[in-house]
């Protein structure tokens, strides 16, 4: 320990840069600042918000709690979160190598509508447990493919990826939009729509979740496969080589290049990986809520979802608690924002308040801790405890 | 060591820094510090790296803020909020590393200062341009390229930079650890130029010999503190080998001066005699290697050179004339368009840098912040950073982390990093340290062949001196060693044999000795083809 101590008096003259955005704030400091006080903002300024527009903020949120938890509503919530945690999960593995798949929405809805097409034309062939993971292998693979084109021309050319994520998402949500008017869409019907599931066809619940004398309908499965993805991929981010890789990658194409990593092919893995957990969230919501796809219906989960990834500082295990709580204000959104006289669109306004609040901390805590210590010298040595 | 002093007592005083105190987690970078900076005269901040010279000037230059003690300017006491207040209030900061954008011109660079309005009024920043061009003595089109300019004119450009908002304060961080030595007696005379022009230099420096000849005062910095000042009079009245003396004790405290390397802080370098070794068989072969220049880059042109076993060949030349190119396309970081690299007889063709790696071939990068090191890892992940994936540090792609912290202490206890530990993330330590890191983890996994880019660029001097023995070692250990360097010094010192690299071409290759010295120059300027 007296080697530490004497070893740290020669560690001298910090870069300022270098001892911005890690050193100053002790642990518990940094999450209270960094991952929870631009929820505390978002929400205060919502309120006022609210206020400004004569909607009594307290009775707002009040309904976002009854109607994201009280009776059955909490069983919703629950299962709108497995769709949202995929699509975290998914975003997390190519924003660890620094690559901004913002694709999300439209690898989601190709995937959702082959699965949807698809699906019900299966079905009875096979038994329902290999027809559902059929399905989700699909809408894995579907949503992965849809990353192929962007993935390849960062790899091979450098082609700045949030163009052509983008580009393929808007083509990705037309396309899915015609299949459903065209090749998939239900005989029976003049609603543009495909065919539904049969009920039994769906998801089963978790045992133990339905009940028919509290009216719960019972959360599907898909939920434990969510949780599920997170800890596999938290596991493979912190533990493995593979997940190092990314790492090295996301801090800097230049070290990564030195290090004599295979950078494309991590660029093409990662891109892969990302696409498939956001089929997969198709796969959640269609084979556990939905049992069809309009040709109308875009949830557009995806940019909910990124400031959550963030907010959680990448940690597949730390980002279950924004997305659950998410998951709650989208299912109570709806509920107060009806009461309010307000559209359902009110959440994403809280949503993007958070996103902005997130960068303004962030900005502040670097200015502070460049300008000098965030705490006096003394206490904040205390406060880590001497490293 | 003056404190305090009326405005009135000493009209001439331009800056005084008062009892001034910084501390970063975990280091007191400046502990109440106290100097003056007066007009017309040159202040020599004199110290190692690491000693609190650049966090003090960071603090004069609004980037960094105290955590005590006061700033005045003028006789004023002001609060410098940021760099730009900073360049409002008239102190103009020339950094060690370039802050020109290589891409766009001359002109472009210095107006890129400008603060003021939206459109850009370039008839007045070419006037402008000529007359600070003037008064330094520097004559560049405007038109030019930056990145095309020599290094020492790209420095003289900073300066101008720097003077753009007339500024009454100066400050020179290390400017010539990337000179050649006309490059650092064309400085001197510019300083000499902007001394008569009542302008207050500062000039940080860890070389000992700049401070005497270019200082008008020097105080000199220890860990943190100032542990000494030498007054304009006594400075005049020494002669150059007392001051020597009386610094070095200042510096050292009064410990026995041999101990750490007097030598190399007064730059008295001999030549070191070639070992030819005995079985010489190549080791590392160039054949007509050819490197398409990237933006802003010479590239190489049919370099041909021959390494022998164990042997350390120098590859001299002023910066960016190709040796990045180089040596990249060596480490397989590039790719070749003609010619062949080959190790061992064996021809590396198209191999990747993984594989380059596992033939025993080693890249030490001069960038060792952005491309040898990941910043925000820890020092025990840096150091088995090239060994992703492999056991016995990760099993079926597993991570142990106890065989990885074990491996660390063991590196870090043999190549003296100094760190906290293991854990400790890799940008939280100096320059030297870093440095250390990147030779511990490049030289621990069985190295044949190295190639050390600028390996002490920016190291104070003990750091320095433990480099370069390390090279040697390995050299004795029959490890092939390349030193790319554009400190000839250093390549005398280490060096068999020394190629001389310009315009991305070898002009020739001279064997180390008395005359080496003298040949390398007549290469570099392009007189005698070896």
């Amino acid at each position: 320990m007296t080697d530490a101590t004497t070893a740290a008096a020669d560690v001298r003259e910090l870069p300022p840069s270098e001892t911005a955005g890690h050193a100053g704030l002790g642990t518990a400091g940094e999450v209270l600042v960094r991952s929870i006080l631009p929820l505390v903002l978002a929400v205060g300024t919502g309120a006022i918000i609210l206020a400004a527009i004569g909607v009594d903020p307290i009775q707002y949120y009040k309904d976002i709690w009854s109607g994201g938890v009280e009776f059955a509503a909490w069983q919703d919530s629950a299962m709108r979160t497995a769709p949202l945690l995929l699509i975290a999960v998914g975003l997390i593995v190519v924003f660890k190598a620094g690559i901004w798949n913002l694709g999300m929405d439209g690898q989601f809805l190709i995937a959702a509508a082959v699965i949807a097409g698809v699906g019900p034309r299966l079905e009875h062939h096979l038994p329902n447990a290999i027809n559902l993971i059929l399905l989700f292998l699909i809408a894995g693979a579907v949503g992965a493919a849809w990353t192929i084109p962007p993935a390849l021309l960062k790899a091979r050319y450098e082609l700045n990826e949030i163009i052509t994520t983008l580009m393929m998402s808007f083509i990705g949500i037309n396309l899915a939009g015609i299949l459903v008017k065209g090749t998939f869409q239900d005989p029976t019907t003049t609603t543009p729509q495909t065919r539904s599931f049969d009920f039994s066809a769906l998801l089963p619940t978790i045992p133990g979740t339905e009940s028919v004398s509290r009216r719960w309908p019972g959360i599907h499965i898909g939920l434990l496969v969510a949780l599920a993805a997170a800890v596999v991929v938290w596991y493979l981010m912190s533990r493995t080589s593979f997940g190092l890789r990314l790492g090295v990658l996301g801090a800097s194409l230049r070290s990564a290049r030195h290090m004599g990593l295979d950078v494309p092919r991590l660029i093409v893995v990662s891109f892969l990986l990302s696409g498939m957990f956001v089929g997969f969230a198709a796969a959640t919501e269609i084979l556990g809520v939905k049992g069809y796809v309009r040709a109308d219906w875009n949830p557009a989960f995806g940019l909910w979802v990124v400031p959550l990834v963030f907010l959680a500082r990448l940690n597949a295990l730390a980002v279950i608690p924004y997305v659950v709580l998410l998951s709650l204000v989208s299912i109570g959104g709806d509920f107060a924002a009806q009461n309010a006289g307000l559209t359902s669109k009110f959440t994403l306004l809280l949503v993007g308040l958070t996103l902005l609040f997130m960068a303004l901390t962030e900005w502040i805590v670097r200015r502070v801790e460049l300008g000098g210590s965030y705490l006096p010298g003394a206490a904040a040595r205390r406060a880590r405890g001497g490293e | 060591m003056s404190g305090p002093t009326t405005p009135e007592a000493n009209g001439n005083l331009a800056v005084e820094l008062i009892e001034i105190t910084k501390e970063y987690p975990g280091v007191l970078a400046n502990d109440r510090i106290s100097l003056t900076v007066r007009r017309g005269e040159v202040h020599c901040l004199l110290g190692e790296n690491g000693a609190g010279k650049s966090t003090l000037m960071n603090i004069l230059s609004g980037m960094v803020r105290p955590d005590s003690g006061e700033v005045r300017l003028d006789g004023r006491q002001v609060e410098i909020h940021s760099p730009k207040h900073a360049i409002e209030l008239g102190i103009g900061m020339v950094y060690q590393h370039t802050s020109l954008v290589p891409q766009l011109t001359v002109l472009e660079n210095v107006m890129l200062g400008e603060a003021e309005g939206i459109r850009l009024n370039a008839p007045i920043a070419r006037e402008r341009l000529a007359e600070l061009g003037g008064s330094i003595g520097l004559d560049v089109e405007p038109g030019a390229t930056t990145g095309l300019l020599a290094l020492g004119q790209q420095q003289q450009l900073e300066i101008i930079k720097a003077l753009w908002r007339g500024s009454k304060v100066l400050i020179l961080d290390e400017p010539t650890s990337m000179l050649t030595p006309q490059g650092v007696a064309e400085l001197e005379q510019i300083v000499a130029r902007l001394k008569a022009q009542g302008l207050a230099v500062v000039f940080i420096t860890h070389k000992l010999h700049e401070a005497i000849s270019m200082g008008d005062r020097v105080s000199v910095l220890s860990r943190g503190r100032l542990v000494g000042a030498i007054e304009p009079e006594e400075l005049r009245s020494s002669t150059h080998d007392e001051l020597q003396e009386r610094i070095i004790a200042l510096m050292f405290g009064g410990q026995a001066a041999q101990a750490t390397g007097v030598a190399e802080l007064t730059d008295e370098v001999e030549w070191h005699a070639p070992r030819r070794p005995a079985a010489a068989e190549p080791a590392l072969e160039l054949d007509g290697v050819t490197v398409v220049p990237g933006p802003g880059e010479i590239g190489a042109h049919d370099v041909s050179l021959q390494v022998l076993k164990s042997e350390i060949m120098g590859i001299a030349g002023v910066d960016g004339n190709g040796q990045r190119e180089l040596a990249e396309a060596i480490a397989g970081q590039r790719s070749i368009v003609a010619g062949d690299v080959r190790l061992f007889g064996h021809s590396l063709g198209r191999f990747k840098v993984a594989q380059r790696e596992k033939l025993g071939l080693r890249y030490v990068t001069d960038d060792r912040l952005h491309e040898g090191t990941v910043g925000s890892m820890s020092v025990a992940m840096n150091i088995v950073l090239k060994q992703i994936g492999k056991p016995p540090y990760w099993e079926r792609g597993r991570i142990r982390n106890a065989t990885i912290l074990a491996k660390a202490r063991e590196l870090i206890a043999r190549f003296d990093i100094r760190t906290p530990g293991p854990e400790t993330r890799v940008g939280a330590l100096s320059g030297g340290n870093i440095q250390k890191v990147v030779l511990a983890r490049e030289l621990s996994f069985d190295p044949k062949v190295v190639i050390y880019s600028k390996p002490t660029y920016g190291l104070d001097v003990k750091t320095t001196r433990s480099v370069r023995q390390t090279i040697r070692e390995q050299a004795e250990e029959g490890v092939t060693s390349i030193v790319i360097s554009t400190d000839l010094d250093e390549l005398l010192d280490l060096c068999d044999r020394i190629a001389v690299m310009s315009r991305g071409r070898v002009a020739g290759v001279v064997d180390n000795g008395p005359n080496a010295q003298r040949e390398i120059g007549e290469l570099m300027v392009g007189g005698k083809a070896a």
